[in-house]
């Protein structure tokens, strides 16, 4: 085999280690170049205090393909989930909370009108999701190119849409751009429920409840299970570093090479075709085809390089909107917190802070004008409460995303991080009394430290915004969106492609196919 | 009881040019007005002897060319003139101006910086372009795009081949720009704060949202589709106020044999057996006719209008979830003199424009938190014109007029009704901020009739104030507005029709509604069709 046949794929993310899986299984000579000291970039698990690990980016598995995983055959090669269907549980001061499995309450004390209300909101929102999950799997069509496979494939979102049937499809087109806050406004009484309902719509995104496109980012986030996902909302064993343990043992499998330790400087060209990487080491290594799992900035203006590229594309790629807006708190506790009135075996549910939309649209104002949030909107989960492997006997680690924390000079100091750190342990002390005295160590990751650590442009963990403009034939930029970059032999396949973030694995699929189907035409 | 072929429920601009060309397709049609004057808000009145107030909308762009000369609303009397100027004055005394003159404009921007002088082009040629690809479709109605009617689906291929011939790029640019926020939009193109905030305010008038609220960069087409004298973009004076453009189509609507009867205001539609029969008003009085249309707003239309038992609850449901929120208020100033702007300096050509008191987009989003926190901003964006510079007949030789629209305004004060108080405290809020620019500017005024969102309810009778009559949001907006499968402006009772601003293609002394409602009735009375549809200008 040539060096021109070998594929080089930058960053061993999930996707990143999706693609080569995949570009392996189809007899392609694979190589995965990772900066980091372990594999799983983003969804990885890892010690931040001694003898406490915890998953240090995305904390719960919710849109892991199920077909991916069973084509990987992810759980002979060591996945296991060690809770799944975490219920979420909004908690309330008073200890008044509410349980949700999904559209169901399983406990908790809702207005007559929203108990009869919730199951049928829910349902219609898993419809929408549907029409998005069933774009996960396909290539977006490029619109006005031309092309038969475009047009056909533009015609297929539209017919999915079409098939909602007349109510649907005119309920879905009314708000699929508009805003959860008045969506819910519209279909619920309880704050509670309307909060935790909304927070489901911002996080991690760069939107309050009022902002429009939120329930756009609602339905992306209900799209992987909607489609029907490993385990629900679910927690692997030995935390998200697992799943990528086990993708990259099924890509070892398949004869791909992983070398961890091993950052990439630069992507080299010869001509207008790729010829290989520059590592930061000197070394240089030749390959035709170089896919890379880092995010679009980092892969075109840093690796590649602007002068490589049009004009337009560059400005376009610079304007990808891709600040981070989700801090990560990690707290080893000493043992298990008590919230008010919450049974103890609840306490290993997915536990959210979002008490009514005024408290989460005031969290967001702060944020939009560069400040951290000073009551932040809480995303918690204790896996150690399912998985002992995370934490000493009788000890536990608690993992929470933390929003607001935008990614903003102003916002990313020292300081910074200590007050969001004494205001997140605040507000949890007030649903969990007594929880600040069992805390041992704590660990609050700002966007700036996920930029840093896991090298997000932005520290956005969808490496970009999820928006009616960023997505589809749109993600990461129009023009781009099918994978191949506009330099022969360069794709990208990591979060910011479509169909987007949360550990799907679905864009590193795509990318896999997209590189073979253009070998296949050549 | 007096019979006729149609009713209209409201004269305003919208109502007045239904009924016109309802009248000139041979109908005998009977305007009902509950105020003592018509116009609706598009309305000039004598509040302080010797001056003329346009008391709710104050500039004119919008109207549909080919129905200003269709209708012949010059020979009716209505003069556009148009203005130029117009400038963003700093709390430092920095100057931000509009200049005509292309070279000049660029100059200025240079001034702030000299890559926002270069991304200016671009942007004037990017939304330019957004413009053309809109404007067809303002004298069209909407197709629904779930039915399979031959005429939607025609219709719908219509649309698709409007929007695929400028091609691949300009398909995603408009996909974008429908969903940006404003702020992220001019990000895309300049990175002076004070040119984002100049450019900024056309993407939150008349909206509850702020410039950082995803969909603001729509609002901002909506203030540019406009032209005067085929000027794209450009914005006049209606001479006489904007009474004038409702003075004029009620003219040709008379002409035509119209009737209008004011001081009626109409309490009831009448429906028996599934269809209108006419419509009741508070005075006691019945009018029939088989067809009746609504120049108020949908909220208000399916809310007052009709007996509960009338119509289907899911569809009240949604007439009372429209989103009409109030977002501003006005001032309308009678001044002794011209006040001066020493940021300005004397005679300075940019005082006969729309003049802002801005610095940054944050601080333009503050106002807005202001307003989400239930109280008018304490820093508000304020659209400042005083028109008798331009137009003498709005005030006495000497003295003059001015019109400050103020944003935001909310339609409740933390929860609560609106008081005597709260407005003297509103207006003083204005009048301070420009008086901090305009040192002898309190000495001047001599009346001040101020415009919360409680008086345009009241007195206009637009929901909580909203100038748009609902809200320019991508879920009432094109075939979602005002609800998803009733954007062909037939209501849900059969002869209903609804012809206001909260129809397609929305707000803005346009009258493209009325005229677009009156094409659907003739073609439902199989009527040949008088109204003028799609494109006849350019």
């Amino acid at each position: 085999m040539t060096d021109q046949n070998r594929v080089i794929v930058i960053g061993a993310g999930h996707n990143g280690l999706v693609c080569a899986a995949y570009l392996a299984r189809a007899g392609r000579e694979v190589l995965v170049l990772e900066a980091a000291g372990q594999v799983g970039g983003a969804a990885v698990t890892r010690e931040f205090a001694p003898g406490y690990r915890v998953s240090a980016c995305a904390h719960i598995c919710y849109q892991l393909d199920r077909s991916i995983a069973r084509e990987l055959a992810l759980e002979s090669h060591g996945l296991k989930t060690a809770r799944a269907n975490l219920r979420t549980v909004a908690l309330a001061t008073e200890g008044d909370h509410l349980v949700l499995d999904q559209g169901r309450l399983e406990a908790g004390v809702l207005p007559e009108k929203d108990r009869a209300t919730l199951a049928g909101y829910h349902a219609r929102m898993q419809r929408f999701a549907r029409v998005l999950a069933k774009q996960h799997n396909r290539r977006p069509p490029r619109l006005g190119g031309g092309d038969r496979s475009d047009l056909i494939a533009a015609a297929m979102l539209g017919l999915d849409i079409r098939r909602l049937g007349r109510d649907s499809m005119r309920e879905f087109l009314r708000i699929a751009g508009i805003n959860i806050f008045d969506v819910l406004e519209e279909t619920f009484e309880s704050p509670l429920l309307k909060g935790a309902l909304a927070l489901d719509a911002v996080l991690g995104a760069n939107l309050g409840p009022r902002s429009n496109n939120s329930v756009l980012t609602l339905l992306h986030r209900m799209s992987g299970p909607a489609a029907g996902v490993v385990g629900g909302l679910s927690l692997p064993a030995g935390g998200m570093g697992a799943v990528s343990d086990a993708i990259a043992n099924a890509a070892r499998a398949r004869g791909v090479t992983i070398r961890t330790g091993t950052p990439v400087a630069r992507i080299s060209l010869a001509g207008d075709r790729i010829a290989g990487v520059e590592l930061e080491n000197g070394e240089k290594i030749a390959a035709g085809t170089v896919v890379s799992n880092a995010d679009p900035a980092r892969t075109l203006l840093q690796l590649l390089g602007a002068r490589h590229l049009e004009t337009g594309f560059v400005h376009r790629i610079r304007h990808f909107r891709a600040k981070g807006m989700a801090a990560k708190l990690h707290l080893a506790l000493d043992g298990l917190p008590s919230f008010a009135r919450l049974p103890s075996e609840r306490v290993g549910e997915r536990l959210v802070i979002a008490p009514n939309l005024d408290y989460l649209e005031q969290a967001f104002d702060h944020a939009k004008h560069g400040q951290c949030s000073p009551d932040p909107a809480l995303e918690i989960t204790i896996p150690s409460v399912h998985d002992q492997t995370l934490a000493p006997a009788g000890k536990h680690v608690l993992s929470a995303i933390v929003q607001y924390a935008p990614f903003d000079p102003r916002a990313s100091t020292a300081g910074a991080r200590a007050a969001l750190l004494e205001r997140t342990l605040a507000v949890l002390e007030r649903y969990a009394p007594g929880l600040r005295r069992r805390v041992v160590a704590s660990e609050l990751l700002l966007p700036a430290d996920l930029e840093r650590e896991f090298r997000i442009t932005g520290g956005h963990w969808h490496h970009g915004e999820i928006a009616l403009d960023q997505m589809l034939m749109m993600r990461p930029v129009p023009g781009a969106a099918q994978y191949a970059m506009p330099v022969n032999g360069l794709y990208l396949c990591g979060a910011g492609c479509h169909p987007g973030g949360g550990v799907m694995g679905a864009a590193g699929r795509n990318a896999a196919n997209a590189v073979l189907a253009t070998e296949r035409a050549a | 009881m007096a019979n006729y072929d149609a009713i209209v429920v409201g004269a305003g601009h919208n109502g007045l040019t239904n009924a016109a060309y309802l009248a000139r397709a041979g109908l005998k049609v009977l305007v009902l007005e509950g105020n003592p004057w018509i116009g609706g808000a598009a309305v000039s009145r004598e509040i302080e002897k010797g001056w003329m107030y346009s008391n709710c909308s104050y500039v004119c762009s919008l109207l549909r060319p080919e129905l200003f000369r269709d209708l012949e609303l010059a020979r009716h009397g209505l003069q556009v003139v148009p203005y130029g100027g117009g400038v963003t004055i700093t709390s430092t005394g920095d100057v931000l101006g509009n200049y005509t003159d292309e070279d000049v404009q660029r100059r200025e921007f240079a001034r702030h910086s000299a890559r926002d002088a270069d991304a200016y082009q671009r942007y004037s040629t990017d939304v330019m372009r957004q413009c053309k690809f809109i404007r067809p479709l303002l004298l069209r109605t909407p197709p629904d795009p779930t039915s399979f009617k031959p005429r939607d689906i025609r219709e719908l291929i219509f649309l698709g081949r409007e929007f695929m011939k400028f091609g691949e790029q300009f398909i995603y640019d408009t996909l974008r720009f429908y969903s940006m926020s404003i702020a992220d939009f001019l990000g895309e193109y300049f990175e002076s704060d004070l040119i984002k905030a100049h450019l900024s305010g056309s993407g939150i008038i008349g909206s509850a949202m702020g410039v950082y609220s995803p969909g603001t960069a729509y609002v901002l087409l909506h203030h540019y589709m406009g032209d005067v004298d085929g000027s794209i973009g450009a914005w006049g004076f209606a001479r006489g106020g904007m009474g004038a453009v409702s003075n004029a189509i009620a003219s040709a609507f008379k002409s035509h044999g119209g009737e209008i009867i004011t001081n009626a205001p109409v309490e009831r539609v009448i429906v028996k057996g599934g269809r209108v029969t006419g419509v009741a008003t508070a005075n006691g009085n019945e009018y029939r006719a088989k067809i009746v249309v609504s120049n108020l707003d949908p909220k208000r239309t399916f809310t007052k209008l009709f007996d509960a038992g009338d119509l289907d609850p899911e569809f009240v449901k949604r007439a009372r979830n429209f989103k009409i929120r109030g977002s501003s208020g006005k001032l309308n100033i009678a001044l002794d003199g011209l006040p001066e702007f020493p940021a300005l300096g004397k005679d300075n050509p940019l005082r006969f424009g729309d003049m802002h008191f801005l610095d940054s987009l944050e601080k333009m989003e503050r106002a807005y938190d202001d307003w989400k926190n239930g109280t008018w901003s304490k820093e508000p964006y304020l659209d400042l014109l005083i028109p008798s510079m331009t137009d003498p007949t709005m005030a006495p030789p000497g003295k003059h007029f001015m019109s400050v629209f103020v944003q935001y305004v909310p339609p409740k004060i933390h929860g609560r009704d609106w008081t005597d108080q709260d407005r003297d405290g509103f207006r003083d809020t204005v009048l301070d901020m420009i008086g901090r620019y305009s040192p002898n500017f309190r000495s001047l005024v001599r009346h001040v009739e101020v415009r919360t969102p409680r008086e345009l309810e009241d007195e206009v009778g637009l929901t909580e104030g909203n100038i748009f009559q609902g809200e320019l949001t991508m879920d009432q907006l094109l075939f979602n507005r005002p609800f998803p499968g009733y954007a062909q402006y037939r209501g849900p009772v059969g002869g209903f029709y609804m012809c206001g601003s909260g129809t397609h293609p929305g707000g803005g002394v346009m009258a493209a509604p009325g005229a677009n409602a009156a094409r659907e009735i003739l073609h439902d009375l199989r009527r040949p069709n008088v109204v003028p549809e799609g494109w006849q200008d350019d």
